[in-house]
Formats: structure tokens, sequence, C-alpha cells
């Protein structure tokens, strides 16, 4: 298992458009980055403007490095799966369309953990892009911006965690968002299953997770009665749950603390059983497979 | 006499009220000569801020006063969201105007003090506040609550609580309430996790816009001067 999970590292990491996503990930991080040290007091006000009137608001202090990694994790996070997408729906197809699945199968090797090393290798390859992510989202924010506490706008709330109550929620939101990007991996190697040309699973997975993502915000009380529930989508954003902190009776804030934790872990629960089925239906789907390529 | 008995009687009749004008005048002369033996002052202290939308912490905040009527609210560490009333509507700003008229409103009592009520009607027109109801403890010639009514931004409570610097008029404990506007923004933009609870009761909670801030001052450094840059 090993062995095969070393080789699929190898195919992974040797095909340029691997580094695409770690490229297009550091690009646009950097240009956010740089729109929010010149212009970050403007972005703030576009969200928190209306406030001025009743509050005096420290626009300065809120653009830390902190606030700005939360915000890159807020517009990046619903566009990484489609850089998931890209390795993960390649990875069975892509061996059928190019004529070494066969290959591959005759070796003495179960189909079973054939599939299962490839799906590790997209996990650990969805891993490398978040540690990336969080290098350049997290580590280089704080070095450019300083750290301070973080304001969080919510629809109708705002929340503020104290600079030292931060840096934990950070690691445990990447590691939500690192299940959440496994899912999507595995259900790109379900579609890579299914499929035997690499751009058909690419765009599938993309195109499911648009139209679902849709729906999941659309606030129709119809999709959201009888659909929203069910739609992996939902439970993508849970890593936001971390930066949702509970109050004291008095309104006020409490240290380490989060809204609501069980949602949170639903949301992984949720995900972690559409992870199981995703994979458990990749591998049957690849044991019965006519592999004619 | 048929003509003097008239004014005799207006006379009577008015005479207390205006003696009374001339008290209540005096009780709040007195009440800003005391305010006005502070210059400037350096206050540090915990706030704490109730308001429906806002989950913040406890902050450690530093007040900065010079009169005539400049204050600063900062945290030094954190970040605060101060009302903007607090700074705008503080005693200085109500009385050392100077420019008013004062009502009495008789007698009253808080939290079992009595206390003299007095209205403070700007001589100014176009003033900000229209009206200042002053709730003053005689004995301690101090303010101890404040109702404040102004043109556009709706009516403004200080209550006020005092210990060590009595002497100074400077309280040990300042409640704050004010008027906020309603807060919602799209969830398009901020992309909620939906968690359950920003169901209905949140949106309920949003409509009370009333806002109350809580300081607790544990020092003062009175008459020591301080920098312009603080005020910045």
């Amino acid at each position: 298992m090993w062995k095969l999970l070393q080789i699929e590292l190898y195919k992974i990491f040797k095909k340029p458009r691997t580094y695409i996503a770690f490229g297009a990930i550091a690009a646009i991080i950097l240009l956010i980055q740089m729109a929010l040290l010149v212009n970050g007091k403007e972005y703030l006000q576009f969200g928190l403007g209306f406030l001025d009137d009743s509050f005096e608001i420290p626009y300065d202090r809120i653009s830390n490095g902190y606030w700005i990694c939360f915000v890159i994790l807020n517009l990046l996070l619903i566009h990484v799966p489609i850089l998931v997408a890209l390795v993960a729906g390649d990875i069975v197809s892509g061996e059928a369309n190019m004529g070494t699945l066969r290959l591959m199968v005759s070796k003495p090797v179960s189909r079973t953990e054939l599939v299962l090393a490839k799906f590790l290798a997209s996990v650990i390859y969805v891993i490398a892009l978040l540690a990336w992510m969080a290098l350049i989202a997290l580590a280089l924010s704080m070095l450019l911006f300083g750290t301070g506490d973080v304001v969080v706008a919510k629809s109708m709330e705002l929340h503020q965690i104290e600079q030292s109550d931060v840096l934990w929620r950070y690691f445990a939101a990447f590691g939500f968002a690192a299940l959440a990007l496994i899912m999507v991996a595995s259900l790109s190697l379900l579609l890579s299953c299914l499929s035997d040309n690499s751009i058909g699973p690419i765009v599938a997975t993309v195109c499911i997770i648009i139209v679902c993502t849709l729906i999941s915000e659309m606030q129709i009380p119809l999709y959201d009665k009888y659909l929203k529930p069910y739609l992996f989508t939902t439970y993508m954003l849970g890593w936001k749950g971390f930066f949702y902190i509970a109050v004291d009776a008095d309104g006020q804030t409490i240290r380490g603390s989060v809204q609501n934790l069980p949602a949170i872990l639903k949301s992984m629960g949720v995900i972690l059983i559409y992870i199981a089925g995703f994979v458990t239906t990749a591998v049957l789907v690849f044991r019965k497979k006519d592999i004619l390529s | 006499m048929k003509k003097i008995f008239p004014f005799l009687l207006l006379c009577l009749l008015v005479s207390p009220a205006l003696i009374k004008a001339q008290d209540v005048h005096q009780l709040v002369e007195k009440v800003k000569a005391r305010i006005e033996t502070v210059k400037d002052y350096t206050a540090s202290g915990k706030m704490k801020t109730n308001v429906s939308f806002l989950k913040v912490p406890l902050a450690n905040v530093v007040i900065y006063f010079r009169r005539p009527n400049q204050l600063k609210i900062k945290n030094e560490k954190g970040i605060s969201f101060v009302p903007k009333g607090a700074v705008s509507i503080n005693l200085n700003n109500i009385i050392s105007s100077g420019s008013y008229t004062a009502l009495d409103a008789g007698q009253d009592k808080l939290n079992s003090i009595p206390v003299r009520v007095v209205k403070l009607l700007p001589s100014d027109e176009n003033a900000e506040v229209v009206l200042s109801t002053l709730y003053i403890d005689e004995a301690r010639l101090v303010i101890l609550k404040t109702r404040t009514t102004t043109r556009d931004n709706g009516s403004y409570e200080l209550e006020m609580s005092y210990g060590n610097y009595t002497s100074y008029g400077l309280p040990d404990k300042i409640i704050f309430s004010f008027n906020t506007k309603e807060y919602k923004l799209p969830k398009g933009v901020t992309f909620d996790f939906d968690d359950g609870s920003g169901a209905k009761p949140e949106k309920d909670k949003t409509k009370n816009r009333k806002g109350r801030a809580e300081i607790t001052i544990h020092s003062y450094t009175i008459n020591k001067g301080l920098a312009d840059d603080v005020f910045k």
C-alpha cells in the first residue's frame, strides 16, 4: 500500500497541472493582500460603513493579518474545490485516457488497494494545498499586517475575537477545510472512476459544486427546507463556525468558546459520511469496471 | 387699590417660580464649578458593551479628557466599538457651554437617593441637543443621571455612580444607553455558516435598537496635562 501511495504521489507531483493550483492560490492571495494593503479601509467601510453613525470603528486596527486571512479564506474556499477537482478528477480517468490503467490493474495489486492509494494521494495533495494556503494567507498576512483582534461579520451579527484567542481557531478552520476538500476529492475520484477521459470528471465535479452551492446560498424557502439539508455544500462552510463566538448572560464574549459547536460537529459528521459514501462507491465501481483502454 | 391688587397677586404667583429658577441655576452652576476643577484627566477602566448584534469582549479602555470638550475612549490593546454619542454627549458638553435655560422639574429619587430634576434648554435653536434632563444629587453636588434628546440621533442616557473621585465630580461607573441602527448584511456577501443560530429569534434581536455601554473606572490621573496626539 505504501509503495502504491508513493507511486501515486510521484505521478501527481510530476504533472505540471498539479502546480497550477499552487500558483493560482499564491497569485490570488498576493493580489488580495496587495488590494487590502492599499484599500483595506474602503473594503471594511463597504461592509461596516453603515455603523459609522453609531460607533467609532477603528478600521486601521481591524485590518490586521488575522482579519485579512479570514477575508482570503472567505473568498477562496468556495473556489479551491475547483483546484482540487483538477487533480482528483484526473486521477483514474487520466490513466484510462492514457492507457496506463490496464497496465496497472494487471499488476498483483487489488483494485480496492489501487483506488484507496489514489484516494490517499488525493488527500495528501489536498493537505499540501491547504498547508500552502495557510502559509501564504495566514503566515504572510501576519508578517505583512501584524496581528490583532478579529472582527467577523455575519448577516445579523458582528463577532469580535480577541487576538490571543484566534490562532487555534485558524488551525481548527484549516482542519475542517481539509475535511471539506477531501470530500470534494472523493467525489472527483468517484466521477473519475466512472469516466475514461479526464475532462469529464473535472467539469462534472465543478458543475455539481456550483449548482449545489447556488441552491445552498439562494435563500429560497422551498430549497432550504427540502434540498439544503441534503447537499454536501451546505456543510462545507462549517469552518466559519469556529469564528462565531459564544456570549455570556451579559452579552460579553467567552474566550475559547464557539457559538454552536454541535452544528460544527454535525457538519463534520455529515462530511465524513459523504467521504465514506463516495470512496466506497468509487471502490465498488472500480472493482466492477470494464477496463478496455 | 383695585389696580394694585392684580399686580400683587401676579407677583405672589410668579416670585416662587423665579426664586426656584434662580435656585436651580445656582445648583447647576455649583455642579458646573465642581466639574470645572478638572482641566484634564486620564482614566483607565473596563468597558462592557451590550448591543444585540455586537458580540464583543470586555475591553480594557483608557479615557482621555481635556477641557473644554475633548474626550477620547481608546482600547490600548485590542479593538473597541465605542458608541459615538458617548464621546459627543458628555457632561461637559451639556453644561459647560453655559448657553442654556435651567428649569426646575421637581424632586425625585434615584436608587433611593433624593435628586433634583433639572431640565436644560439650549439657547441656540440649531443646537444638536434639544433637551437635557439632569438628576442632581444636591447633597454631594454630582449628577447621577442625564437624559439627552438630540435633533438627529435620538435619545441618550447617562447614569453615573460615584466613589473615590466625588470631590472632582468624576464617576466610578458610567452607564451609557443609546440608540443603534438596524444591523443587516446580505447573506450573499457574508456567506454565513448556517449553524441554526441565525433563525427567527436573531432577526427579532436586531430590532431592539437600544444599546448600552458600561464603563467601570479603576483610577483617574487628574490635571497632569495631556498631549495633543492623544485626541487624534
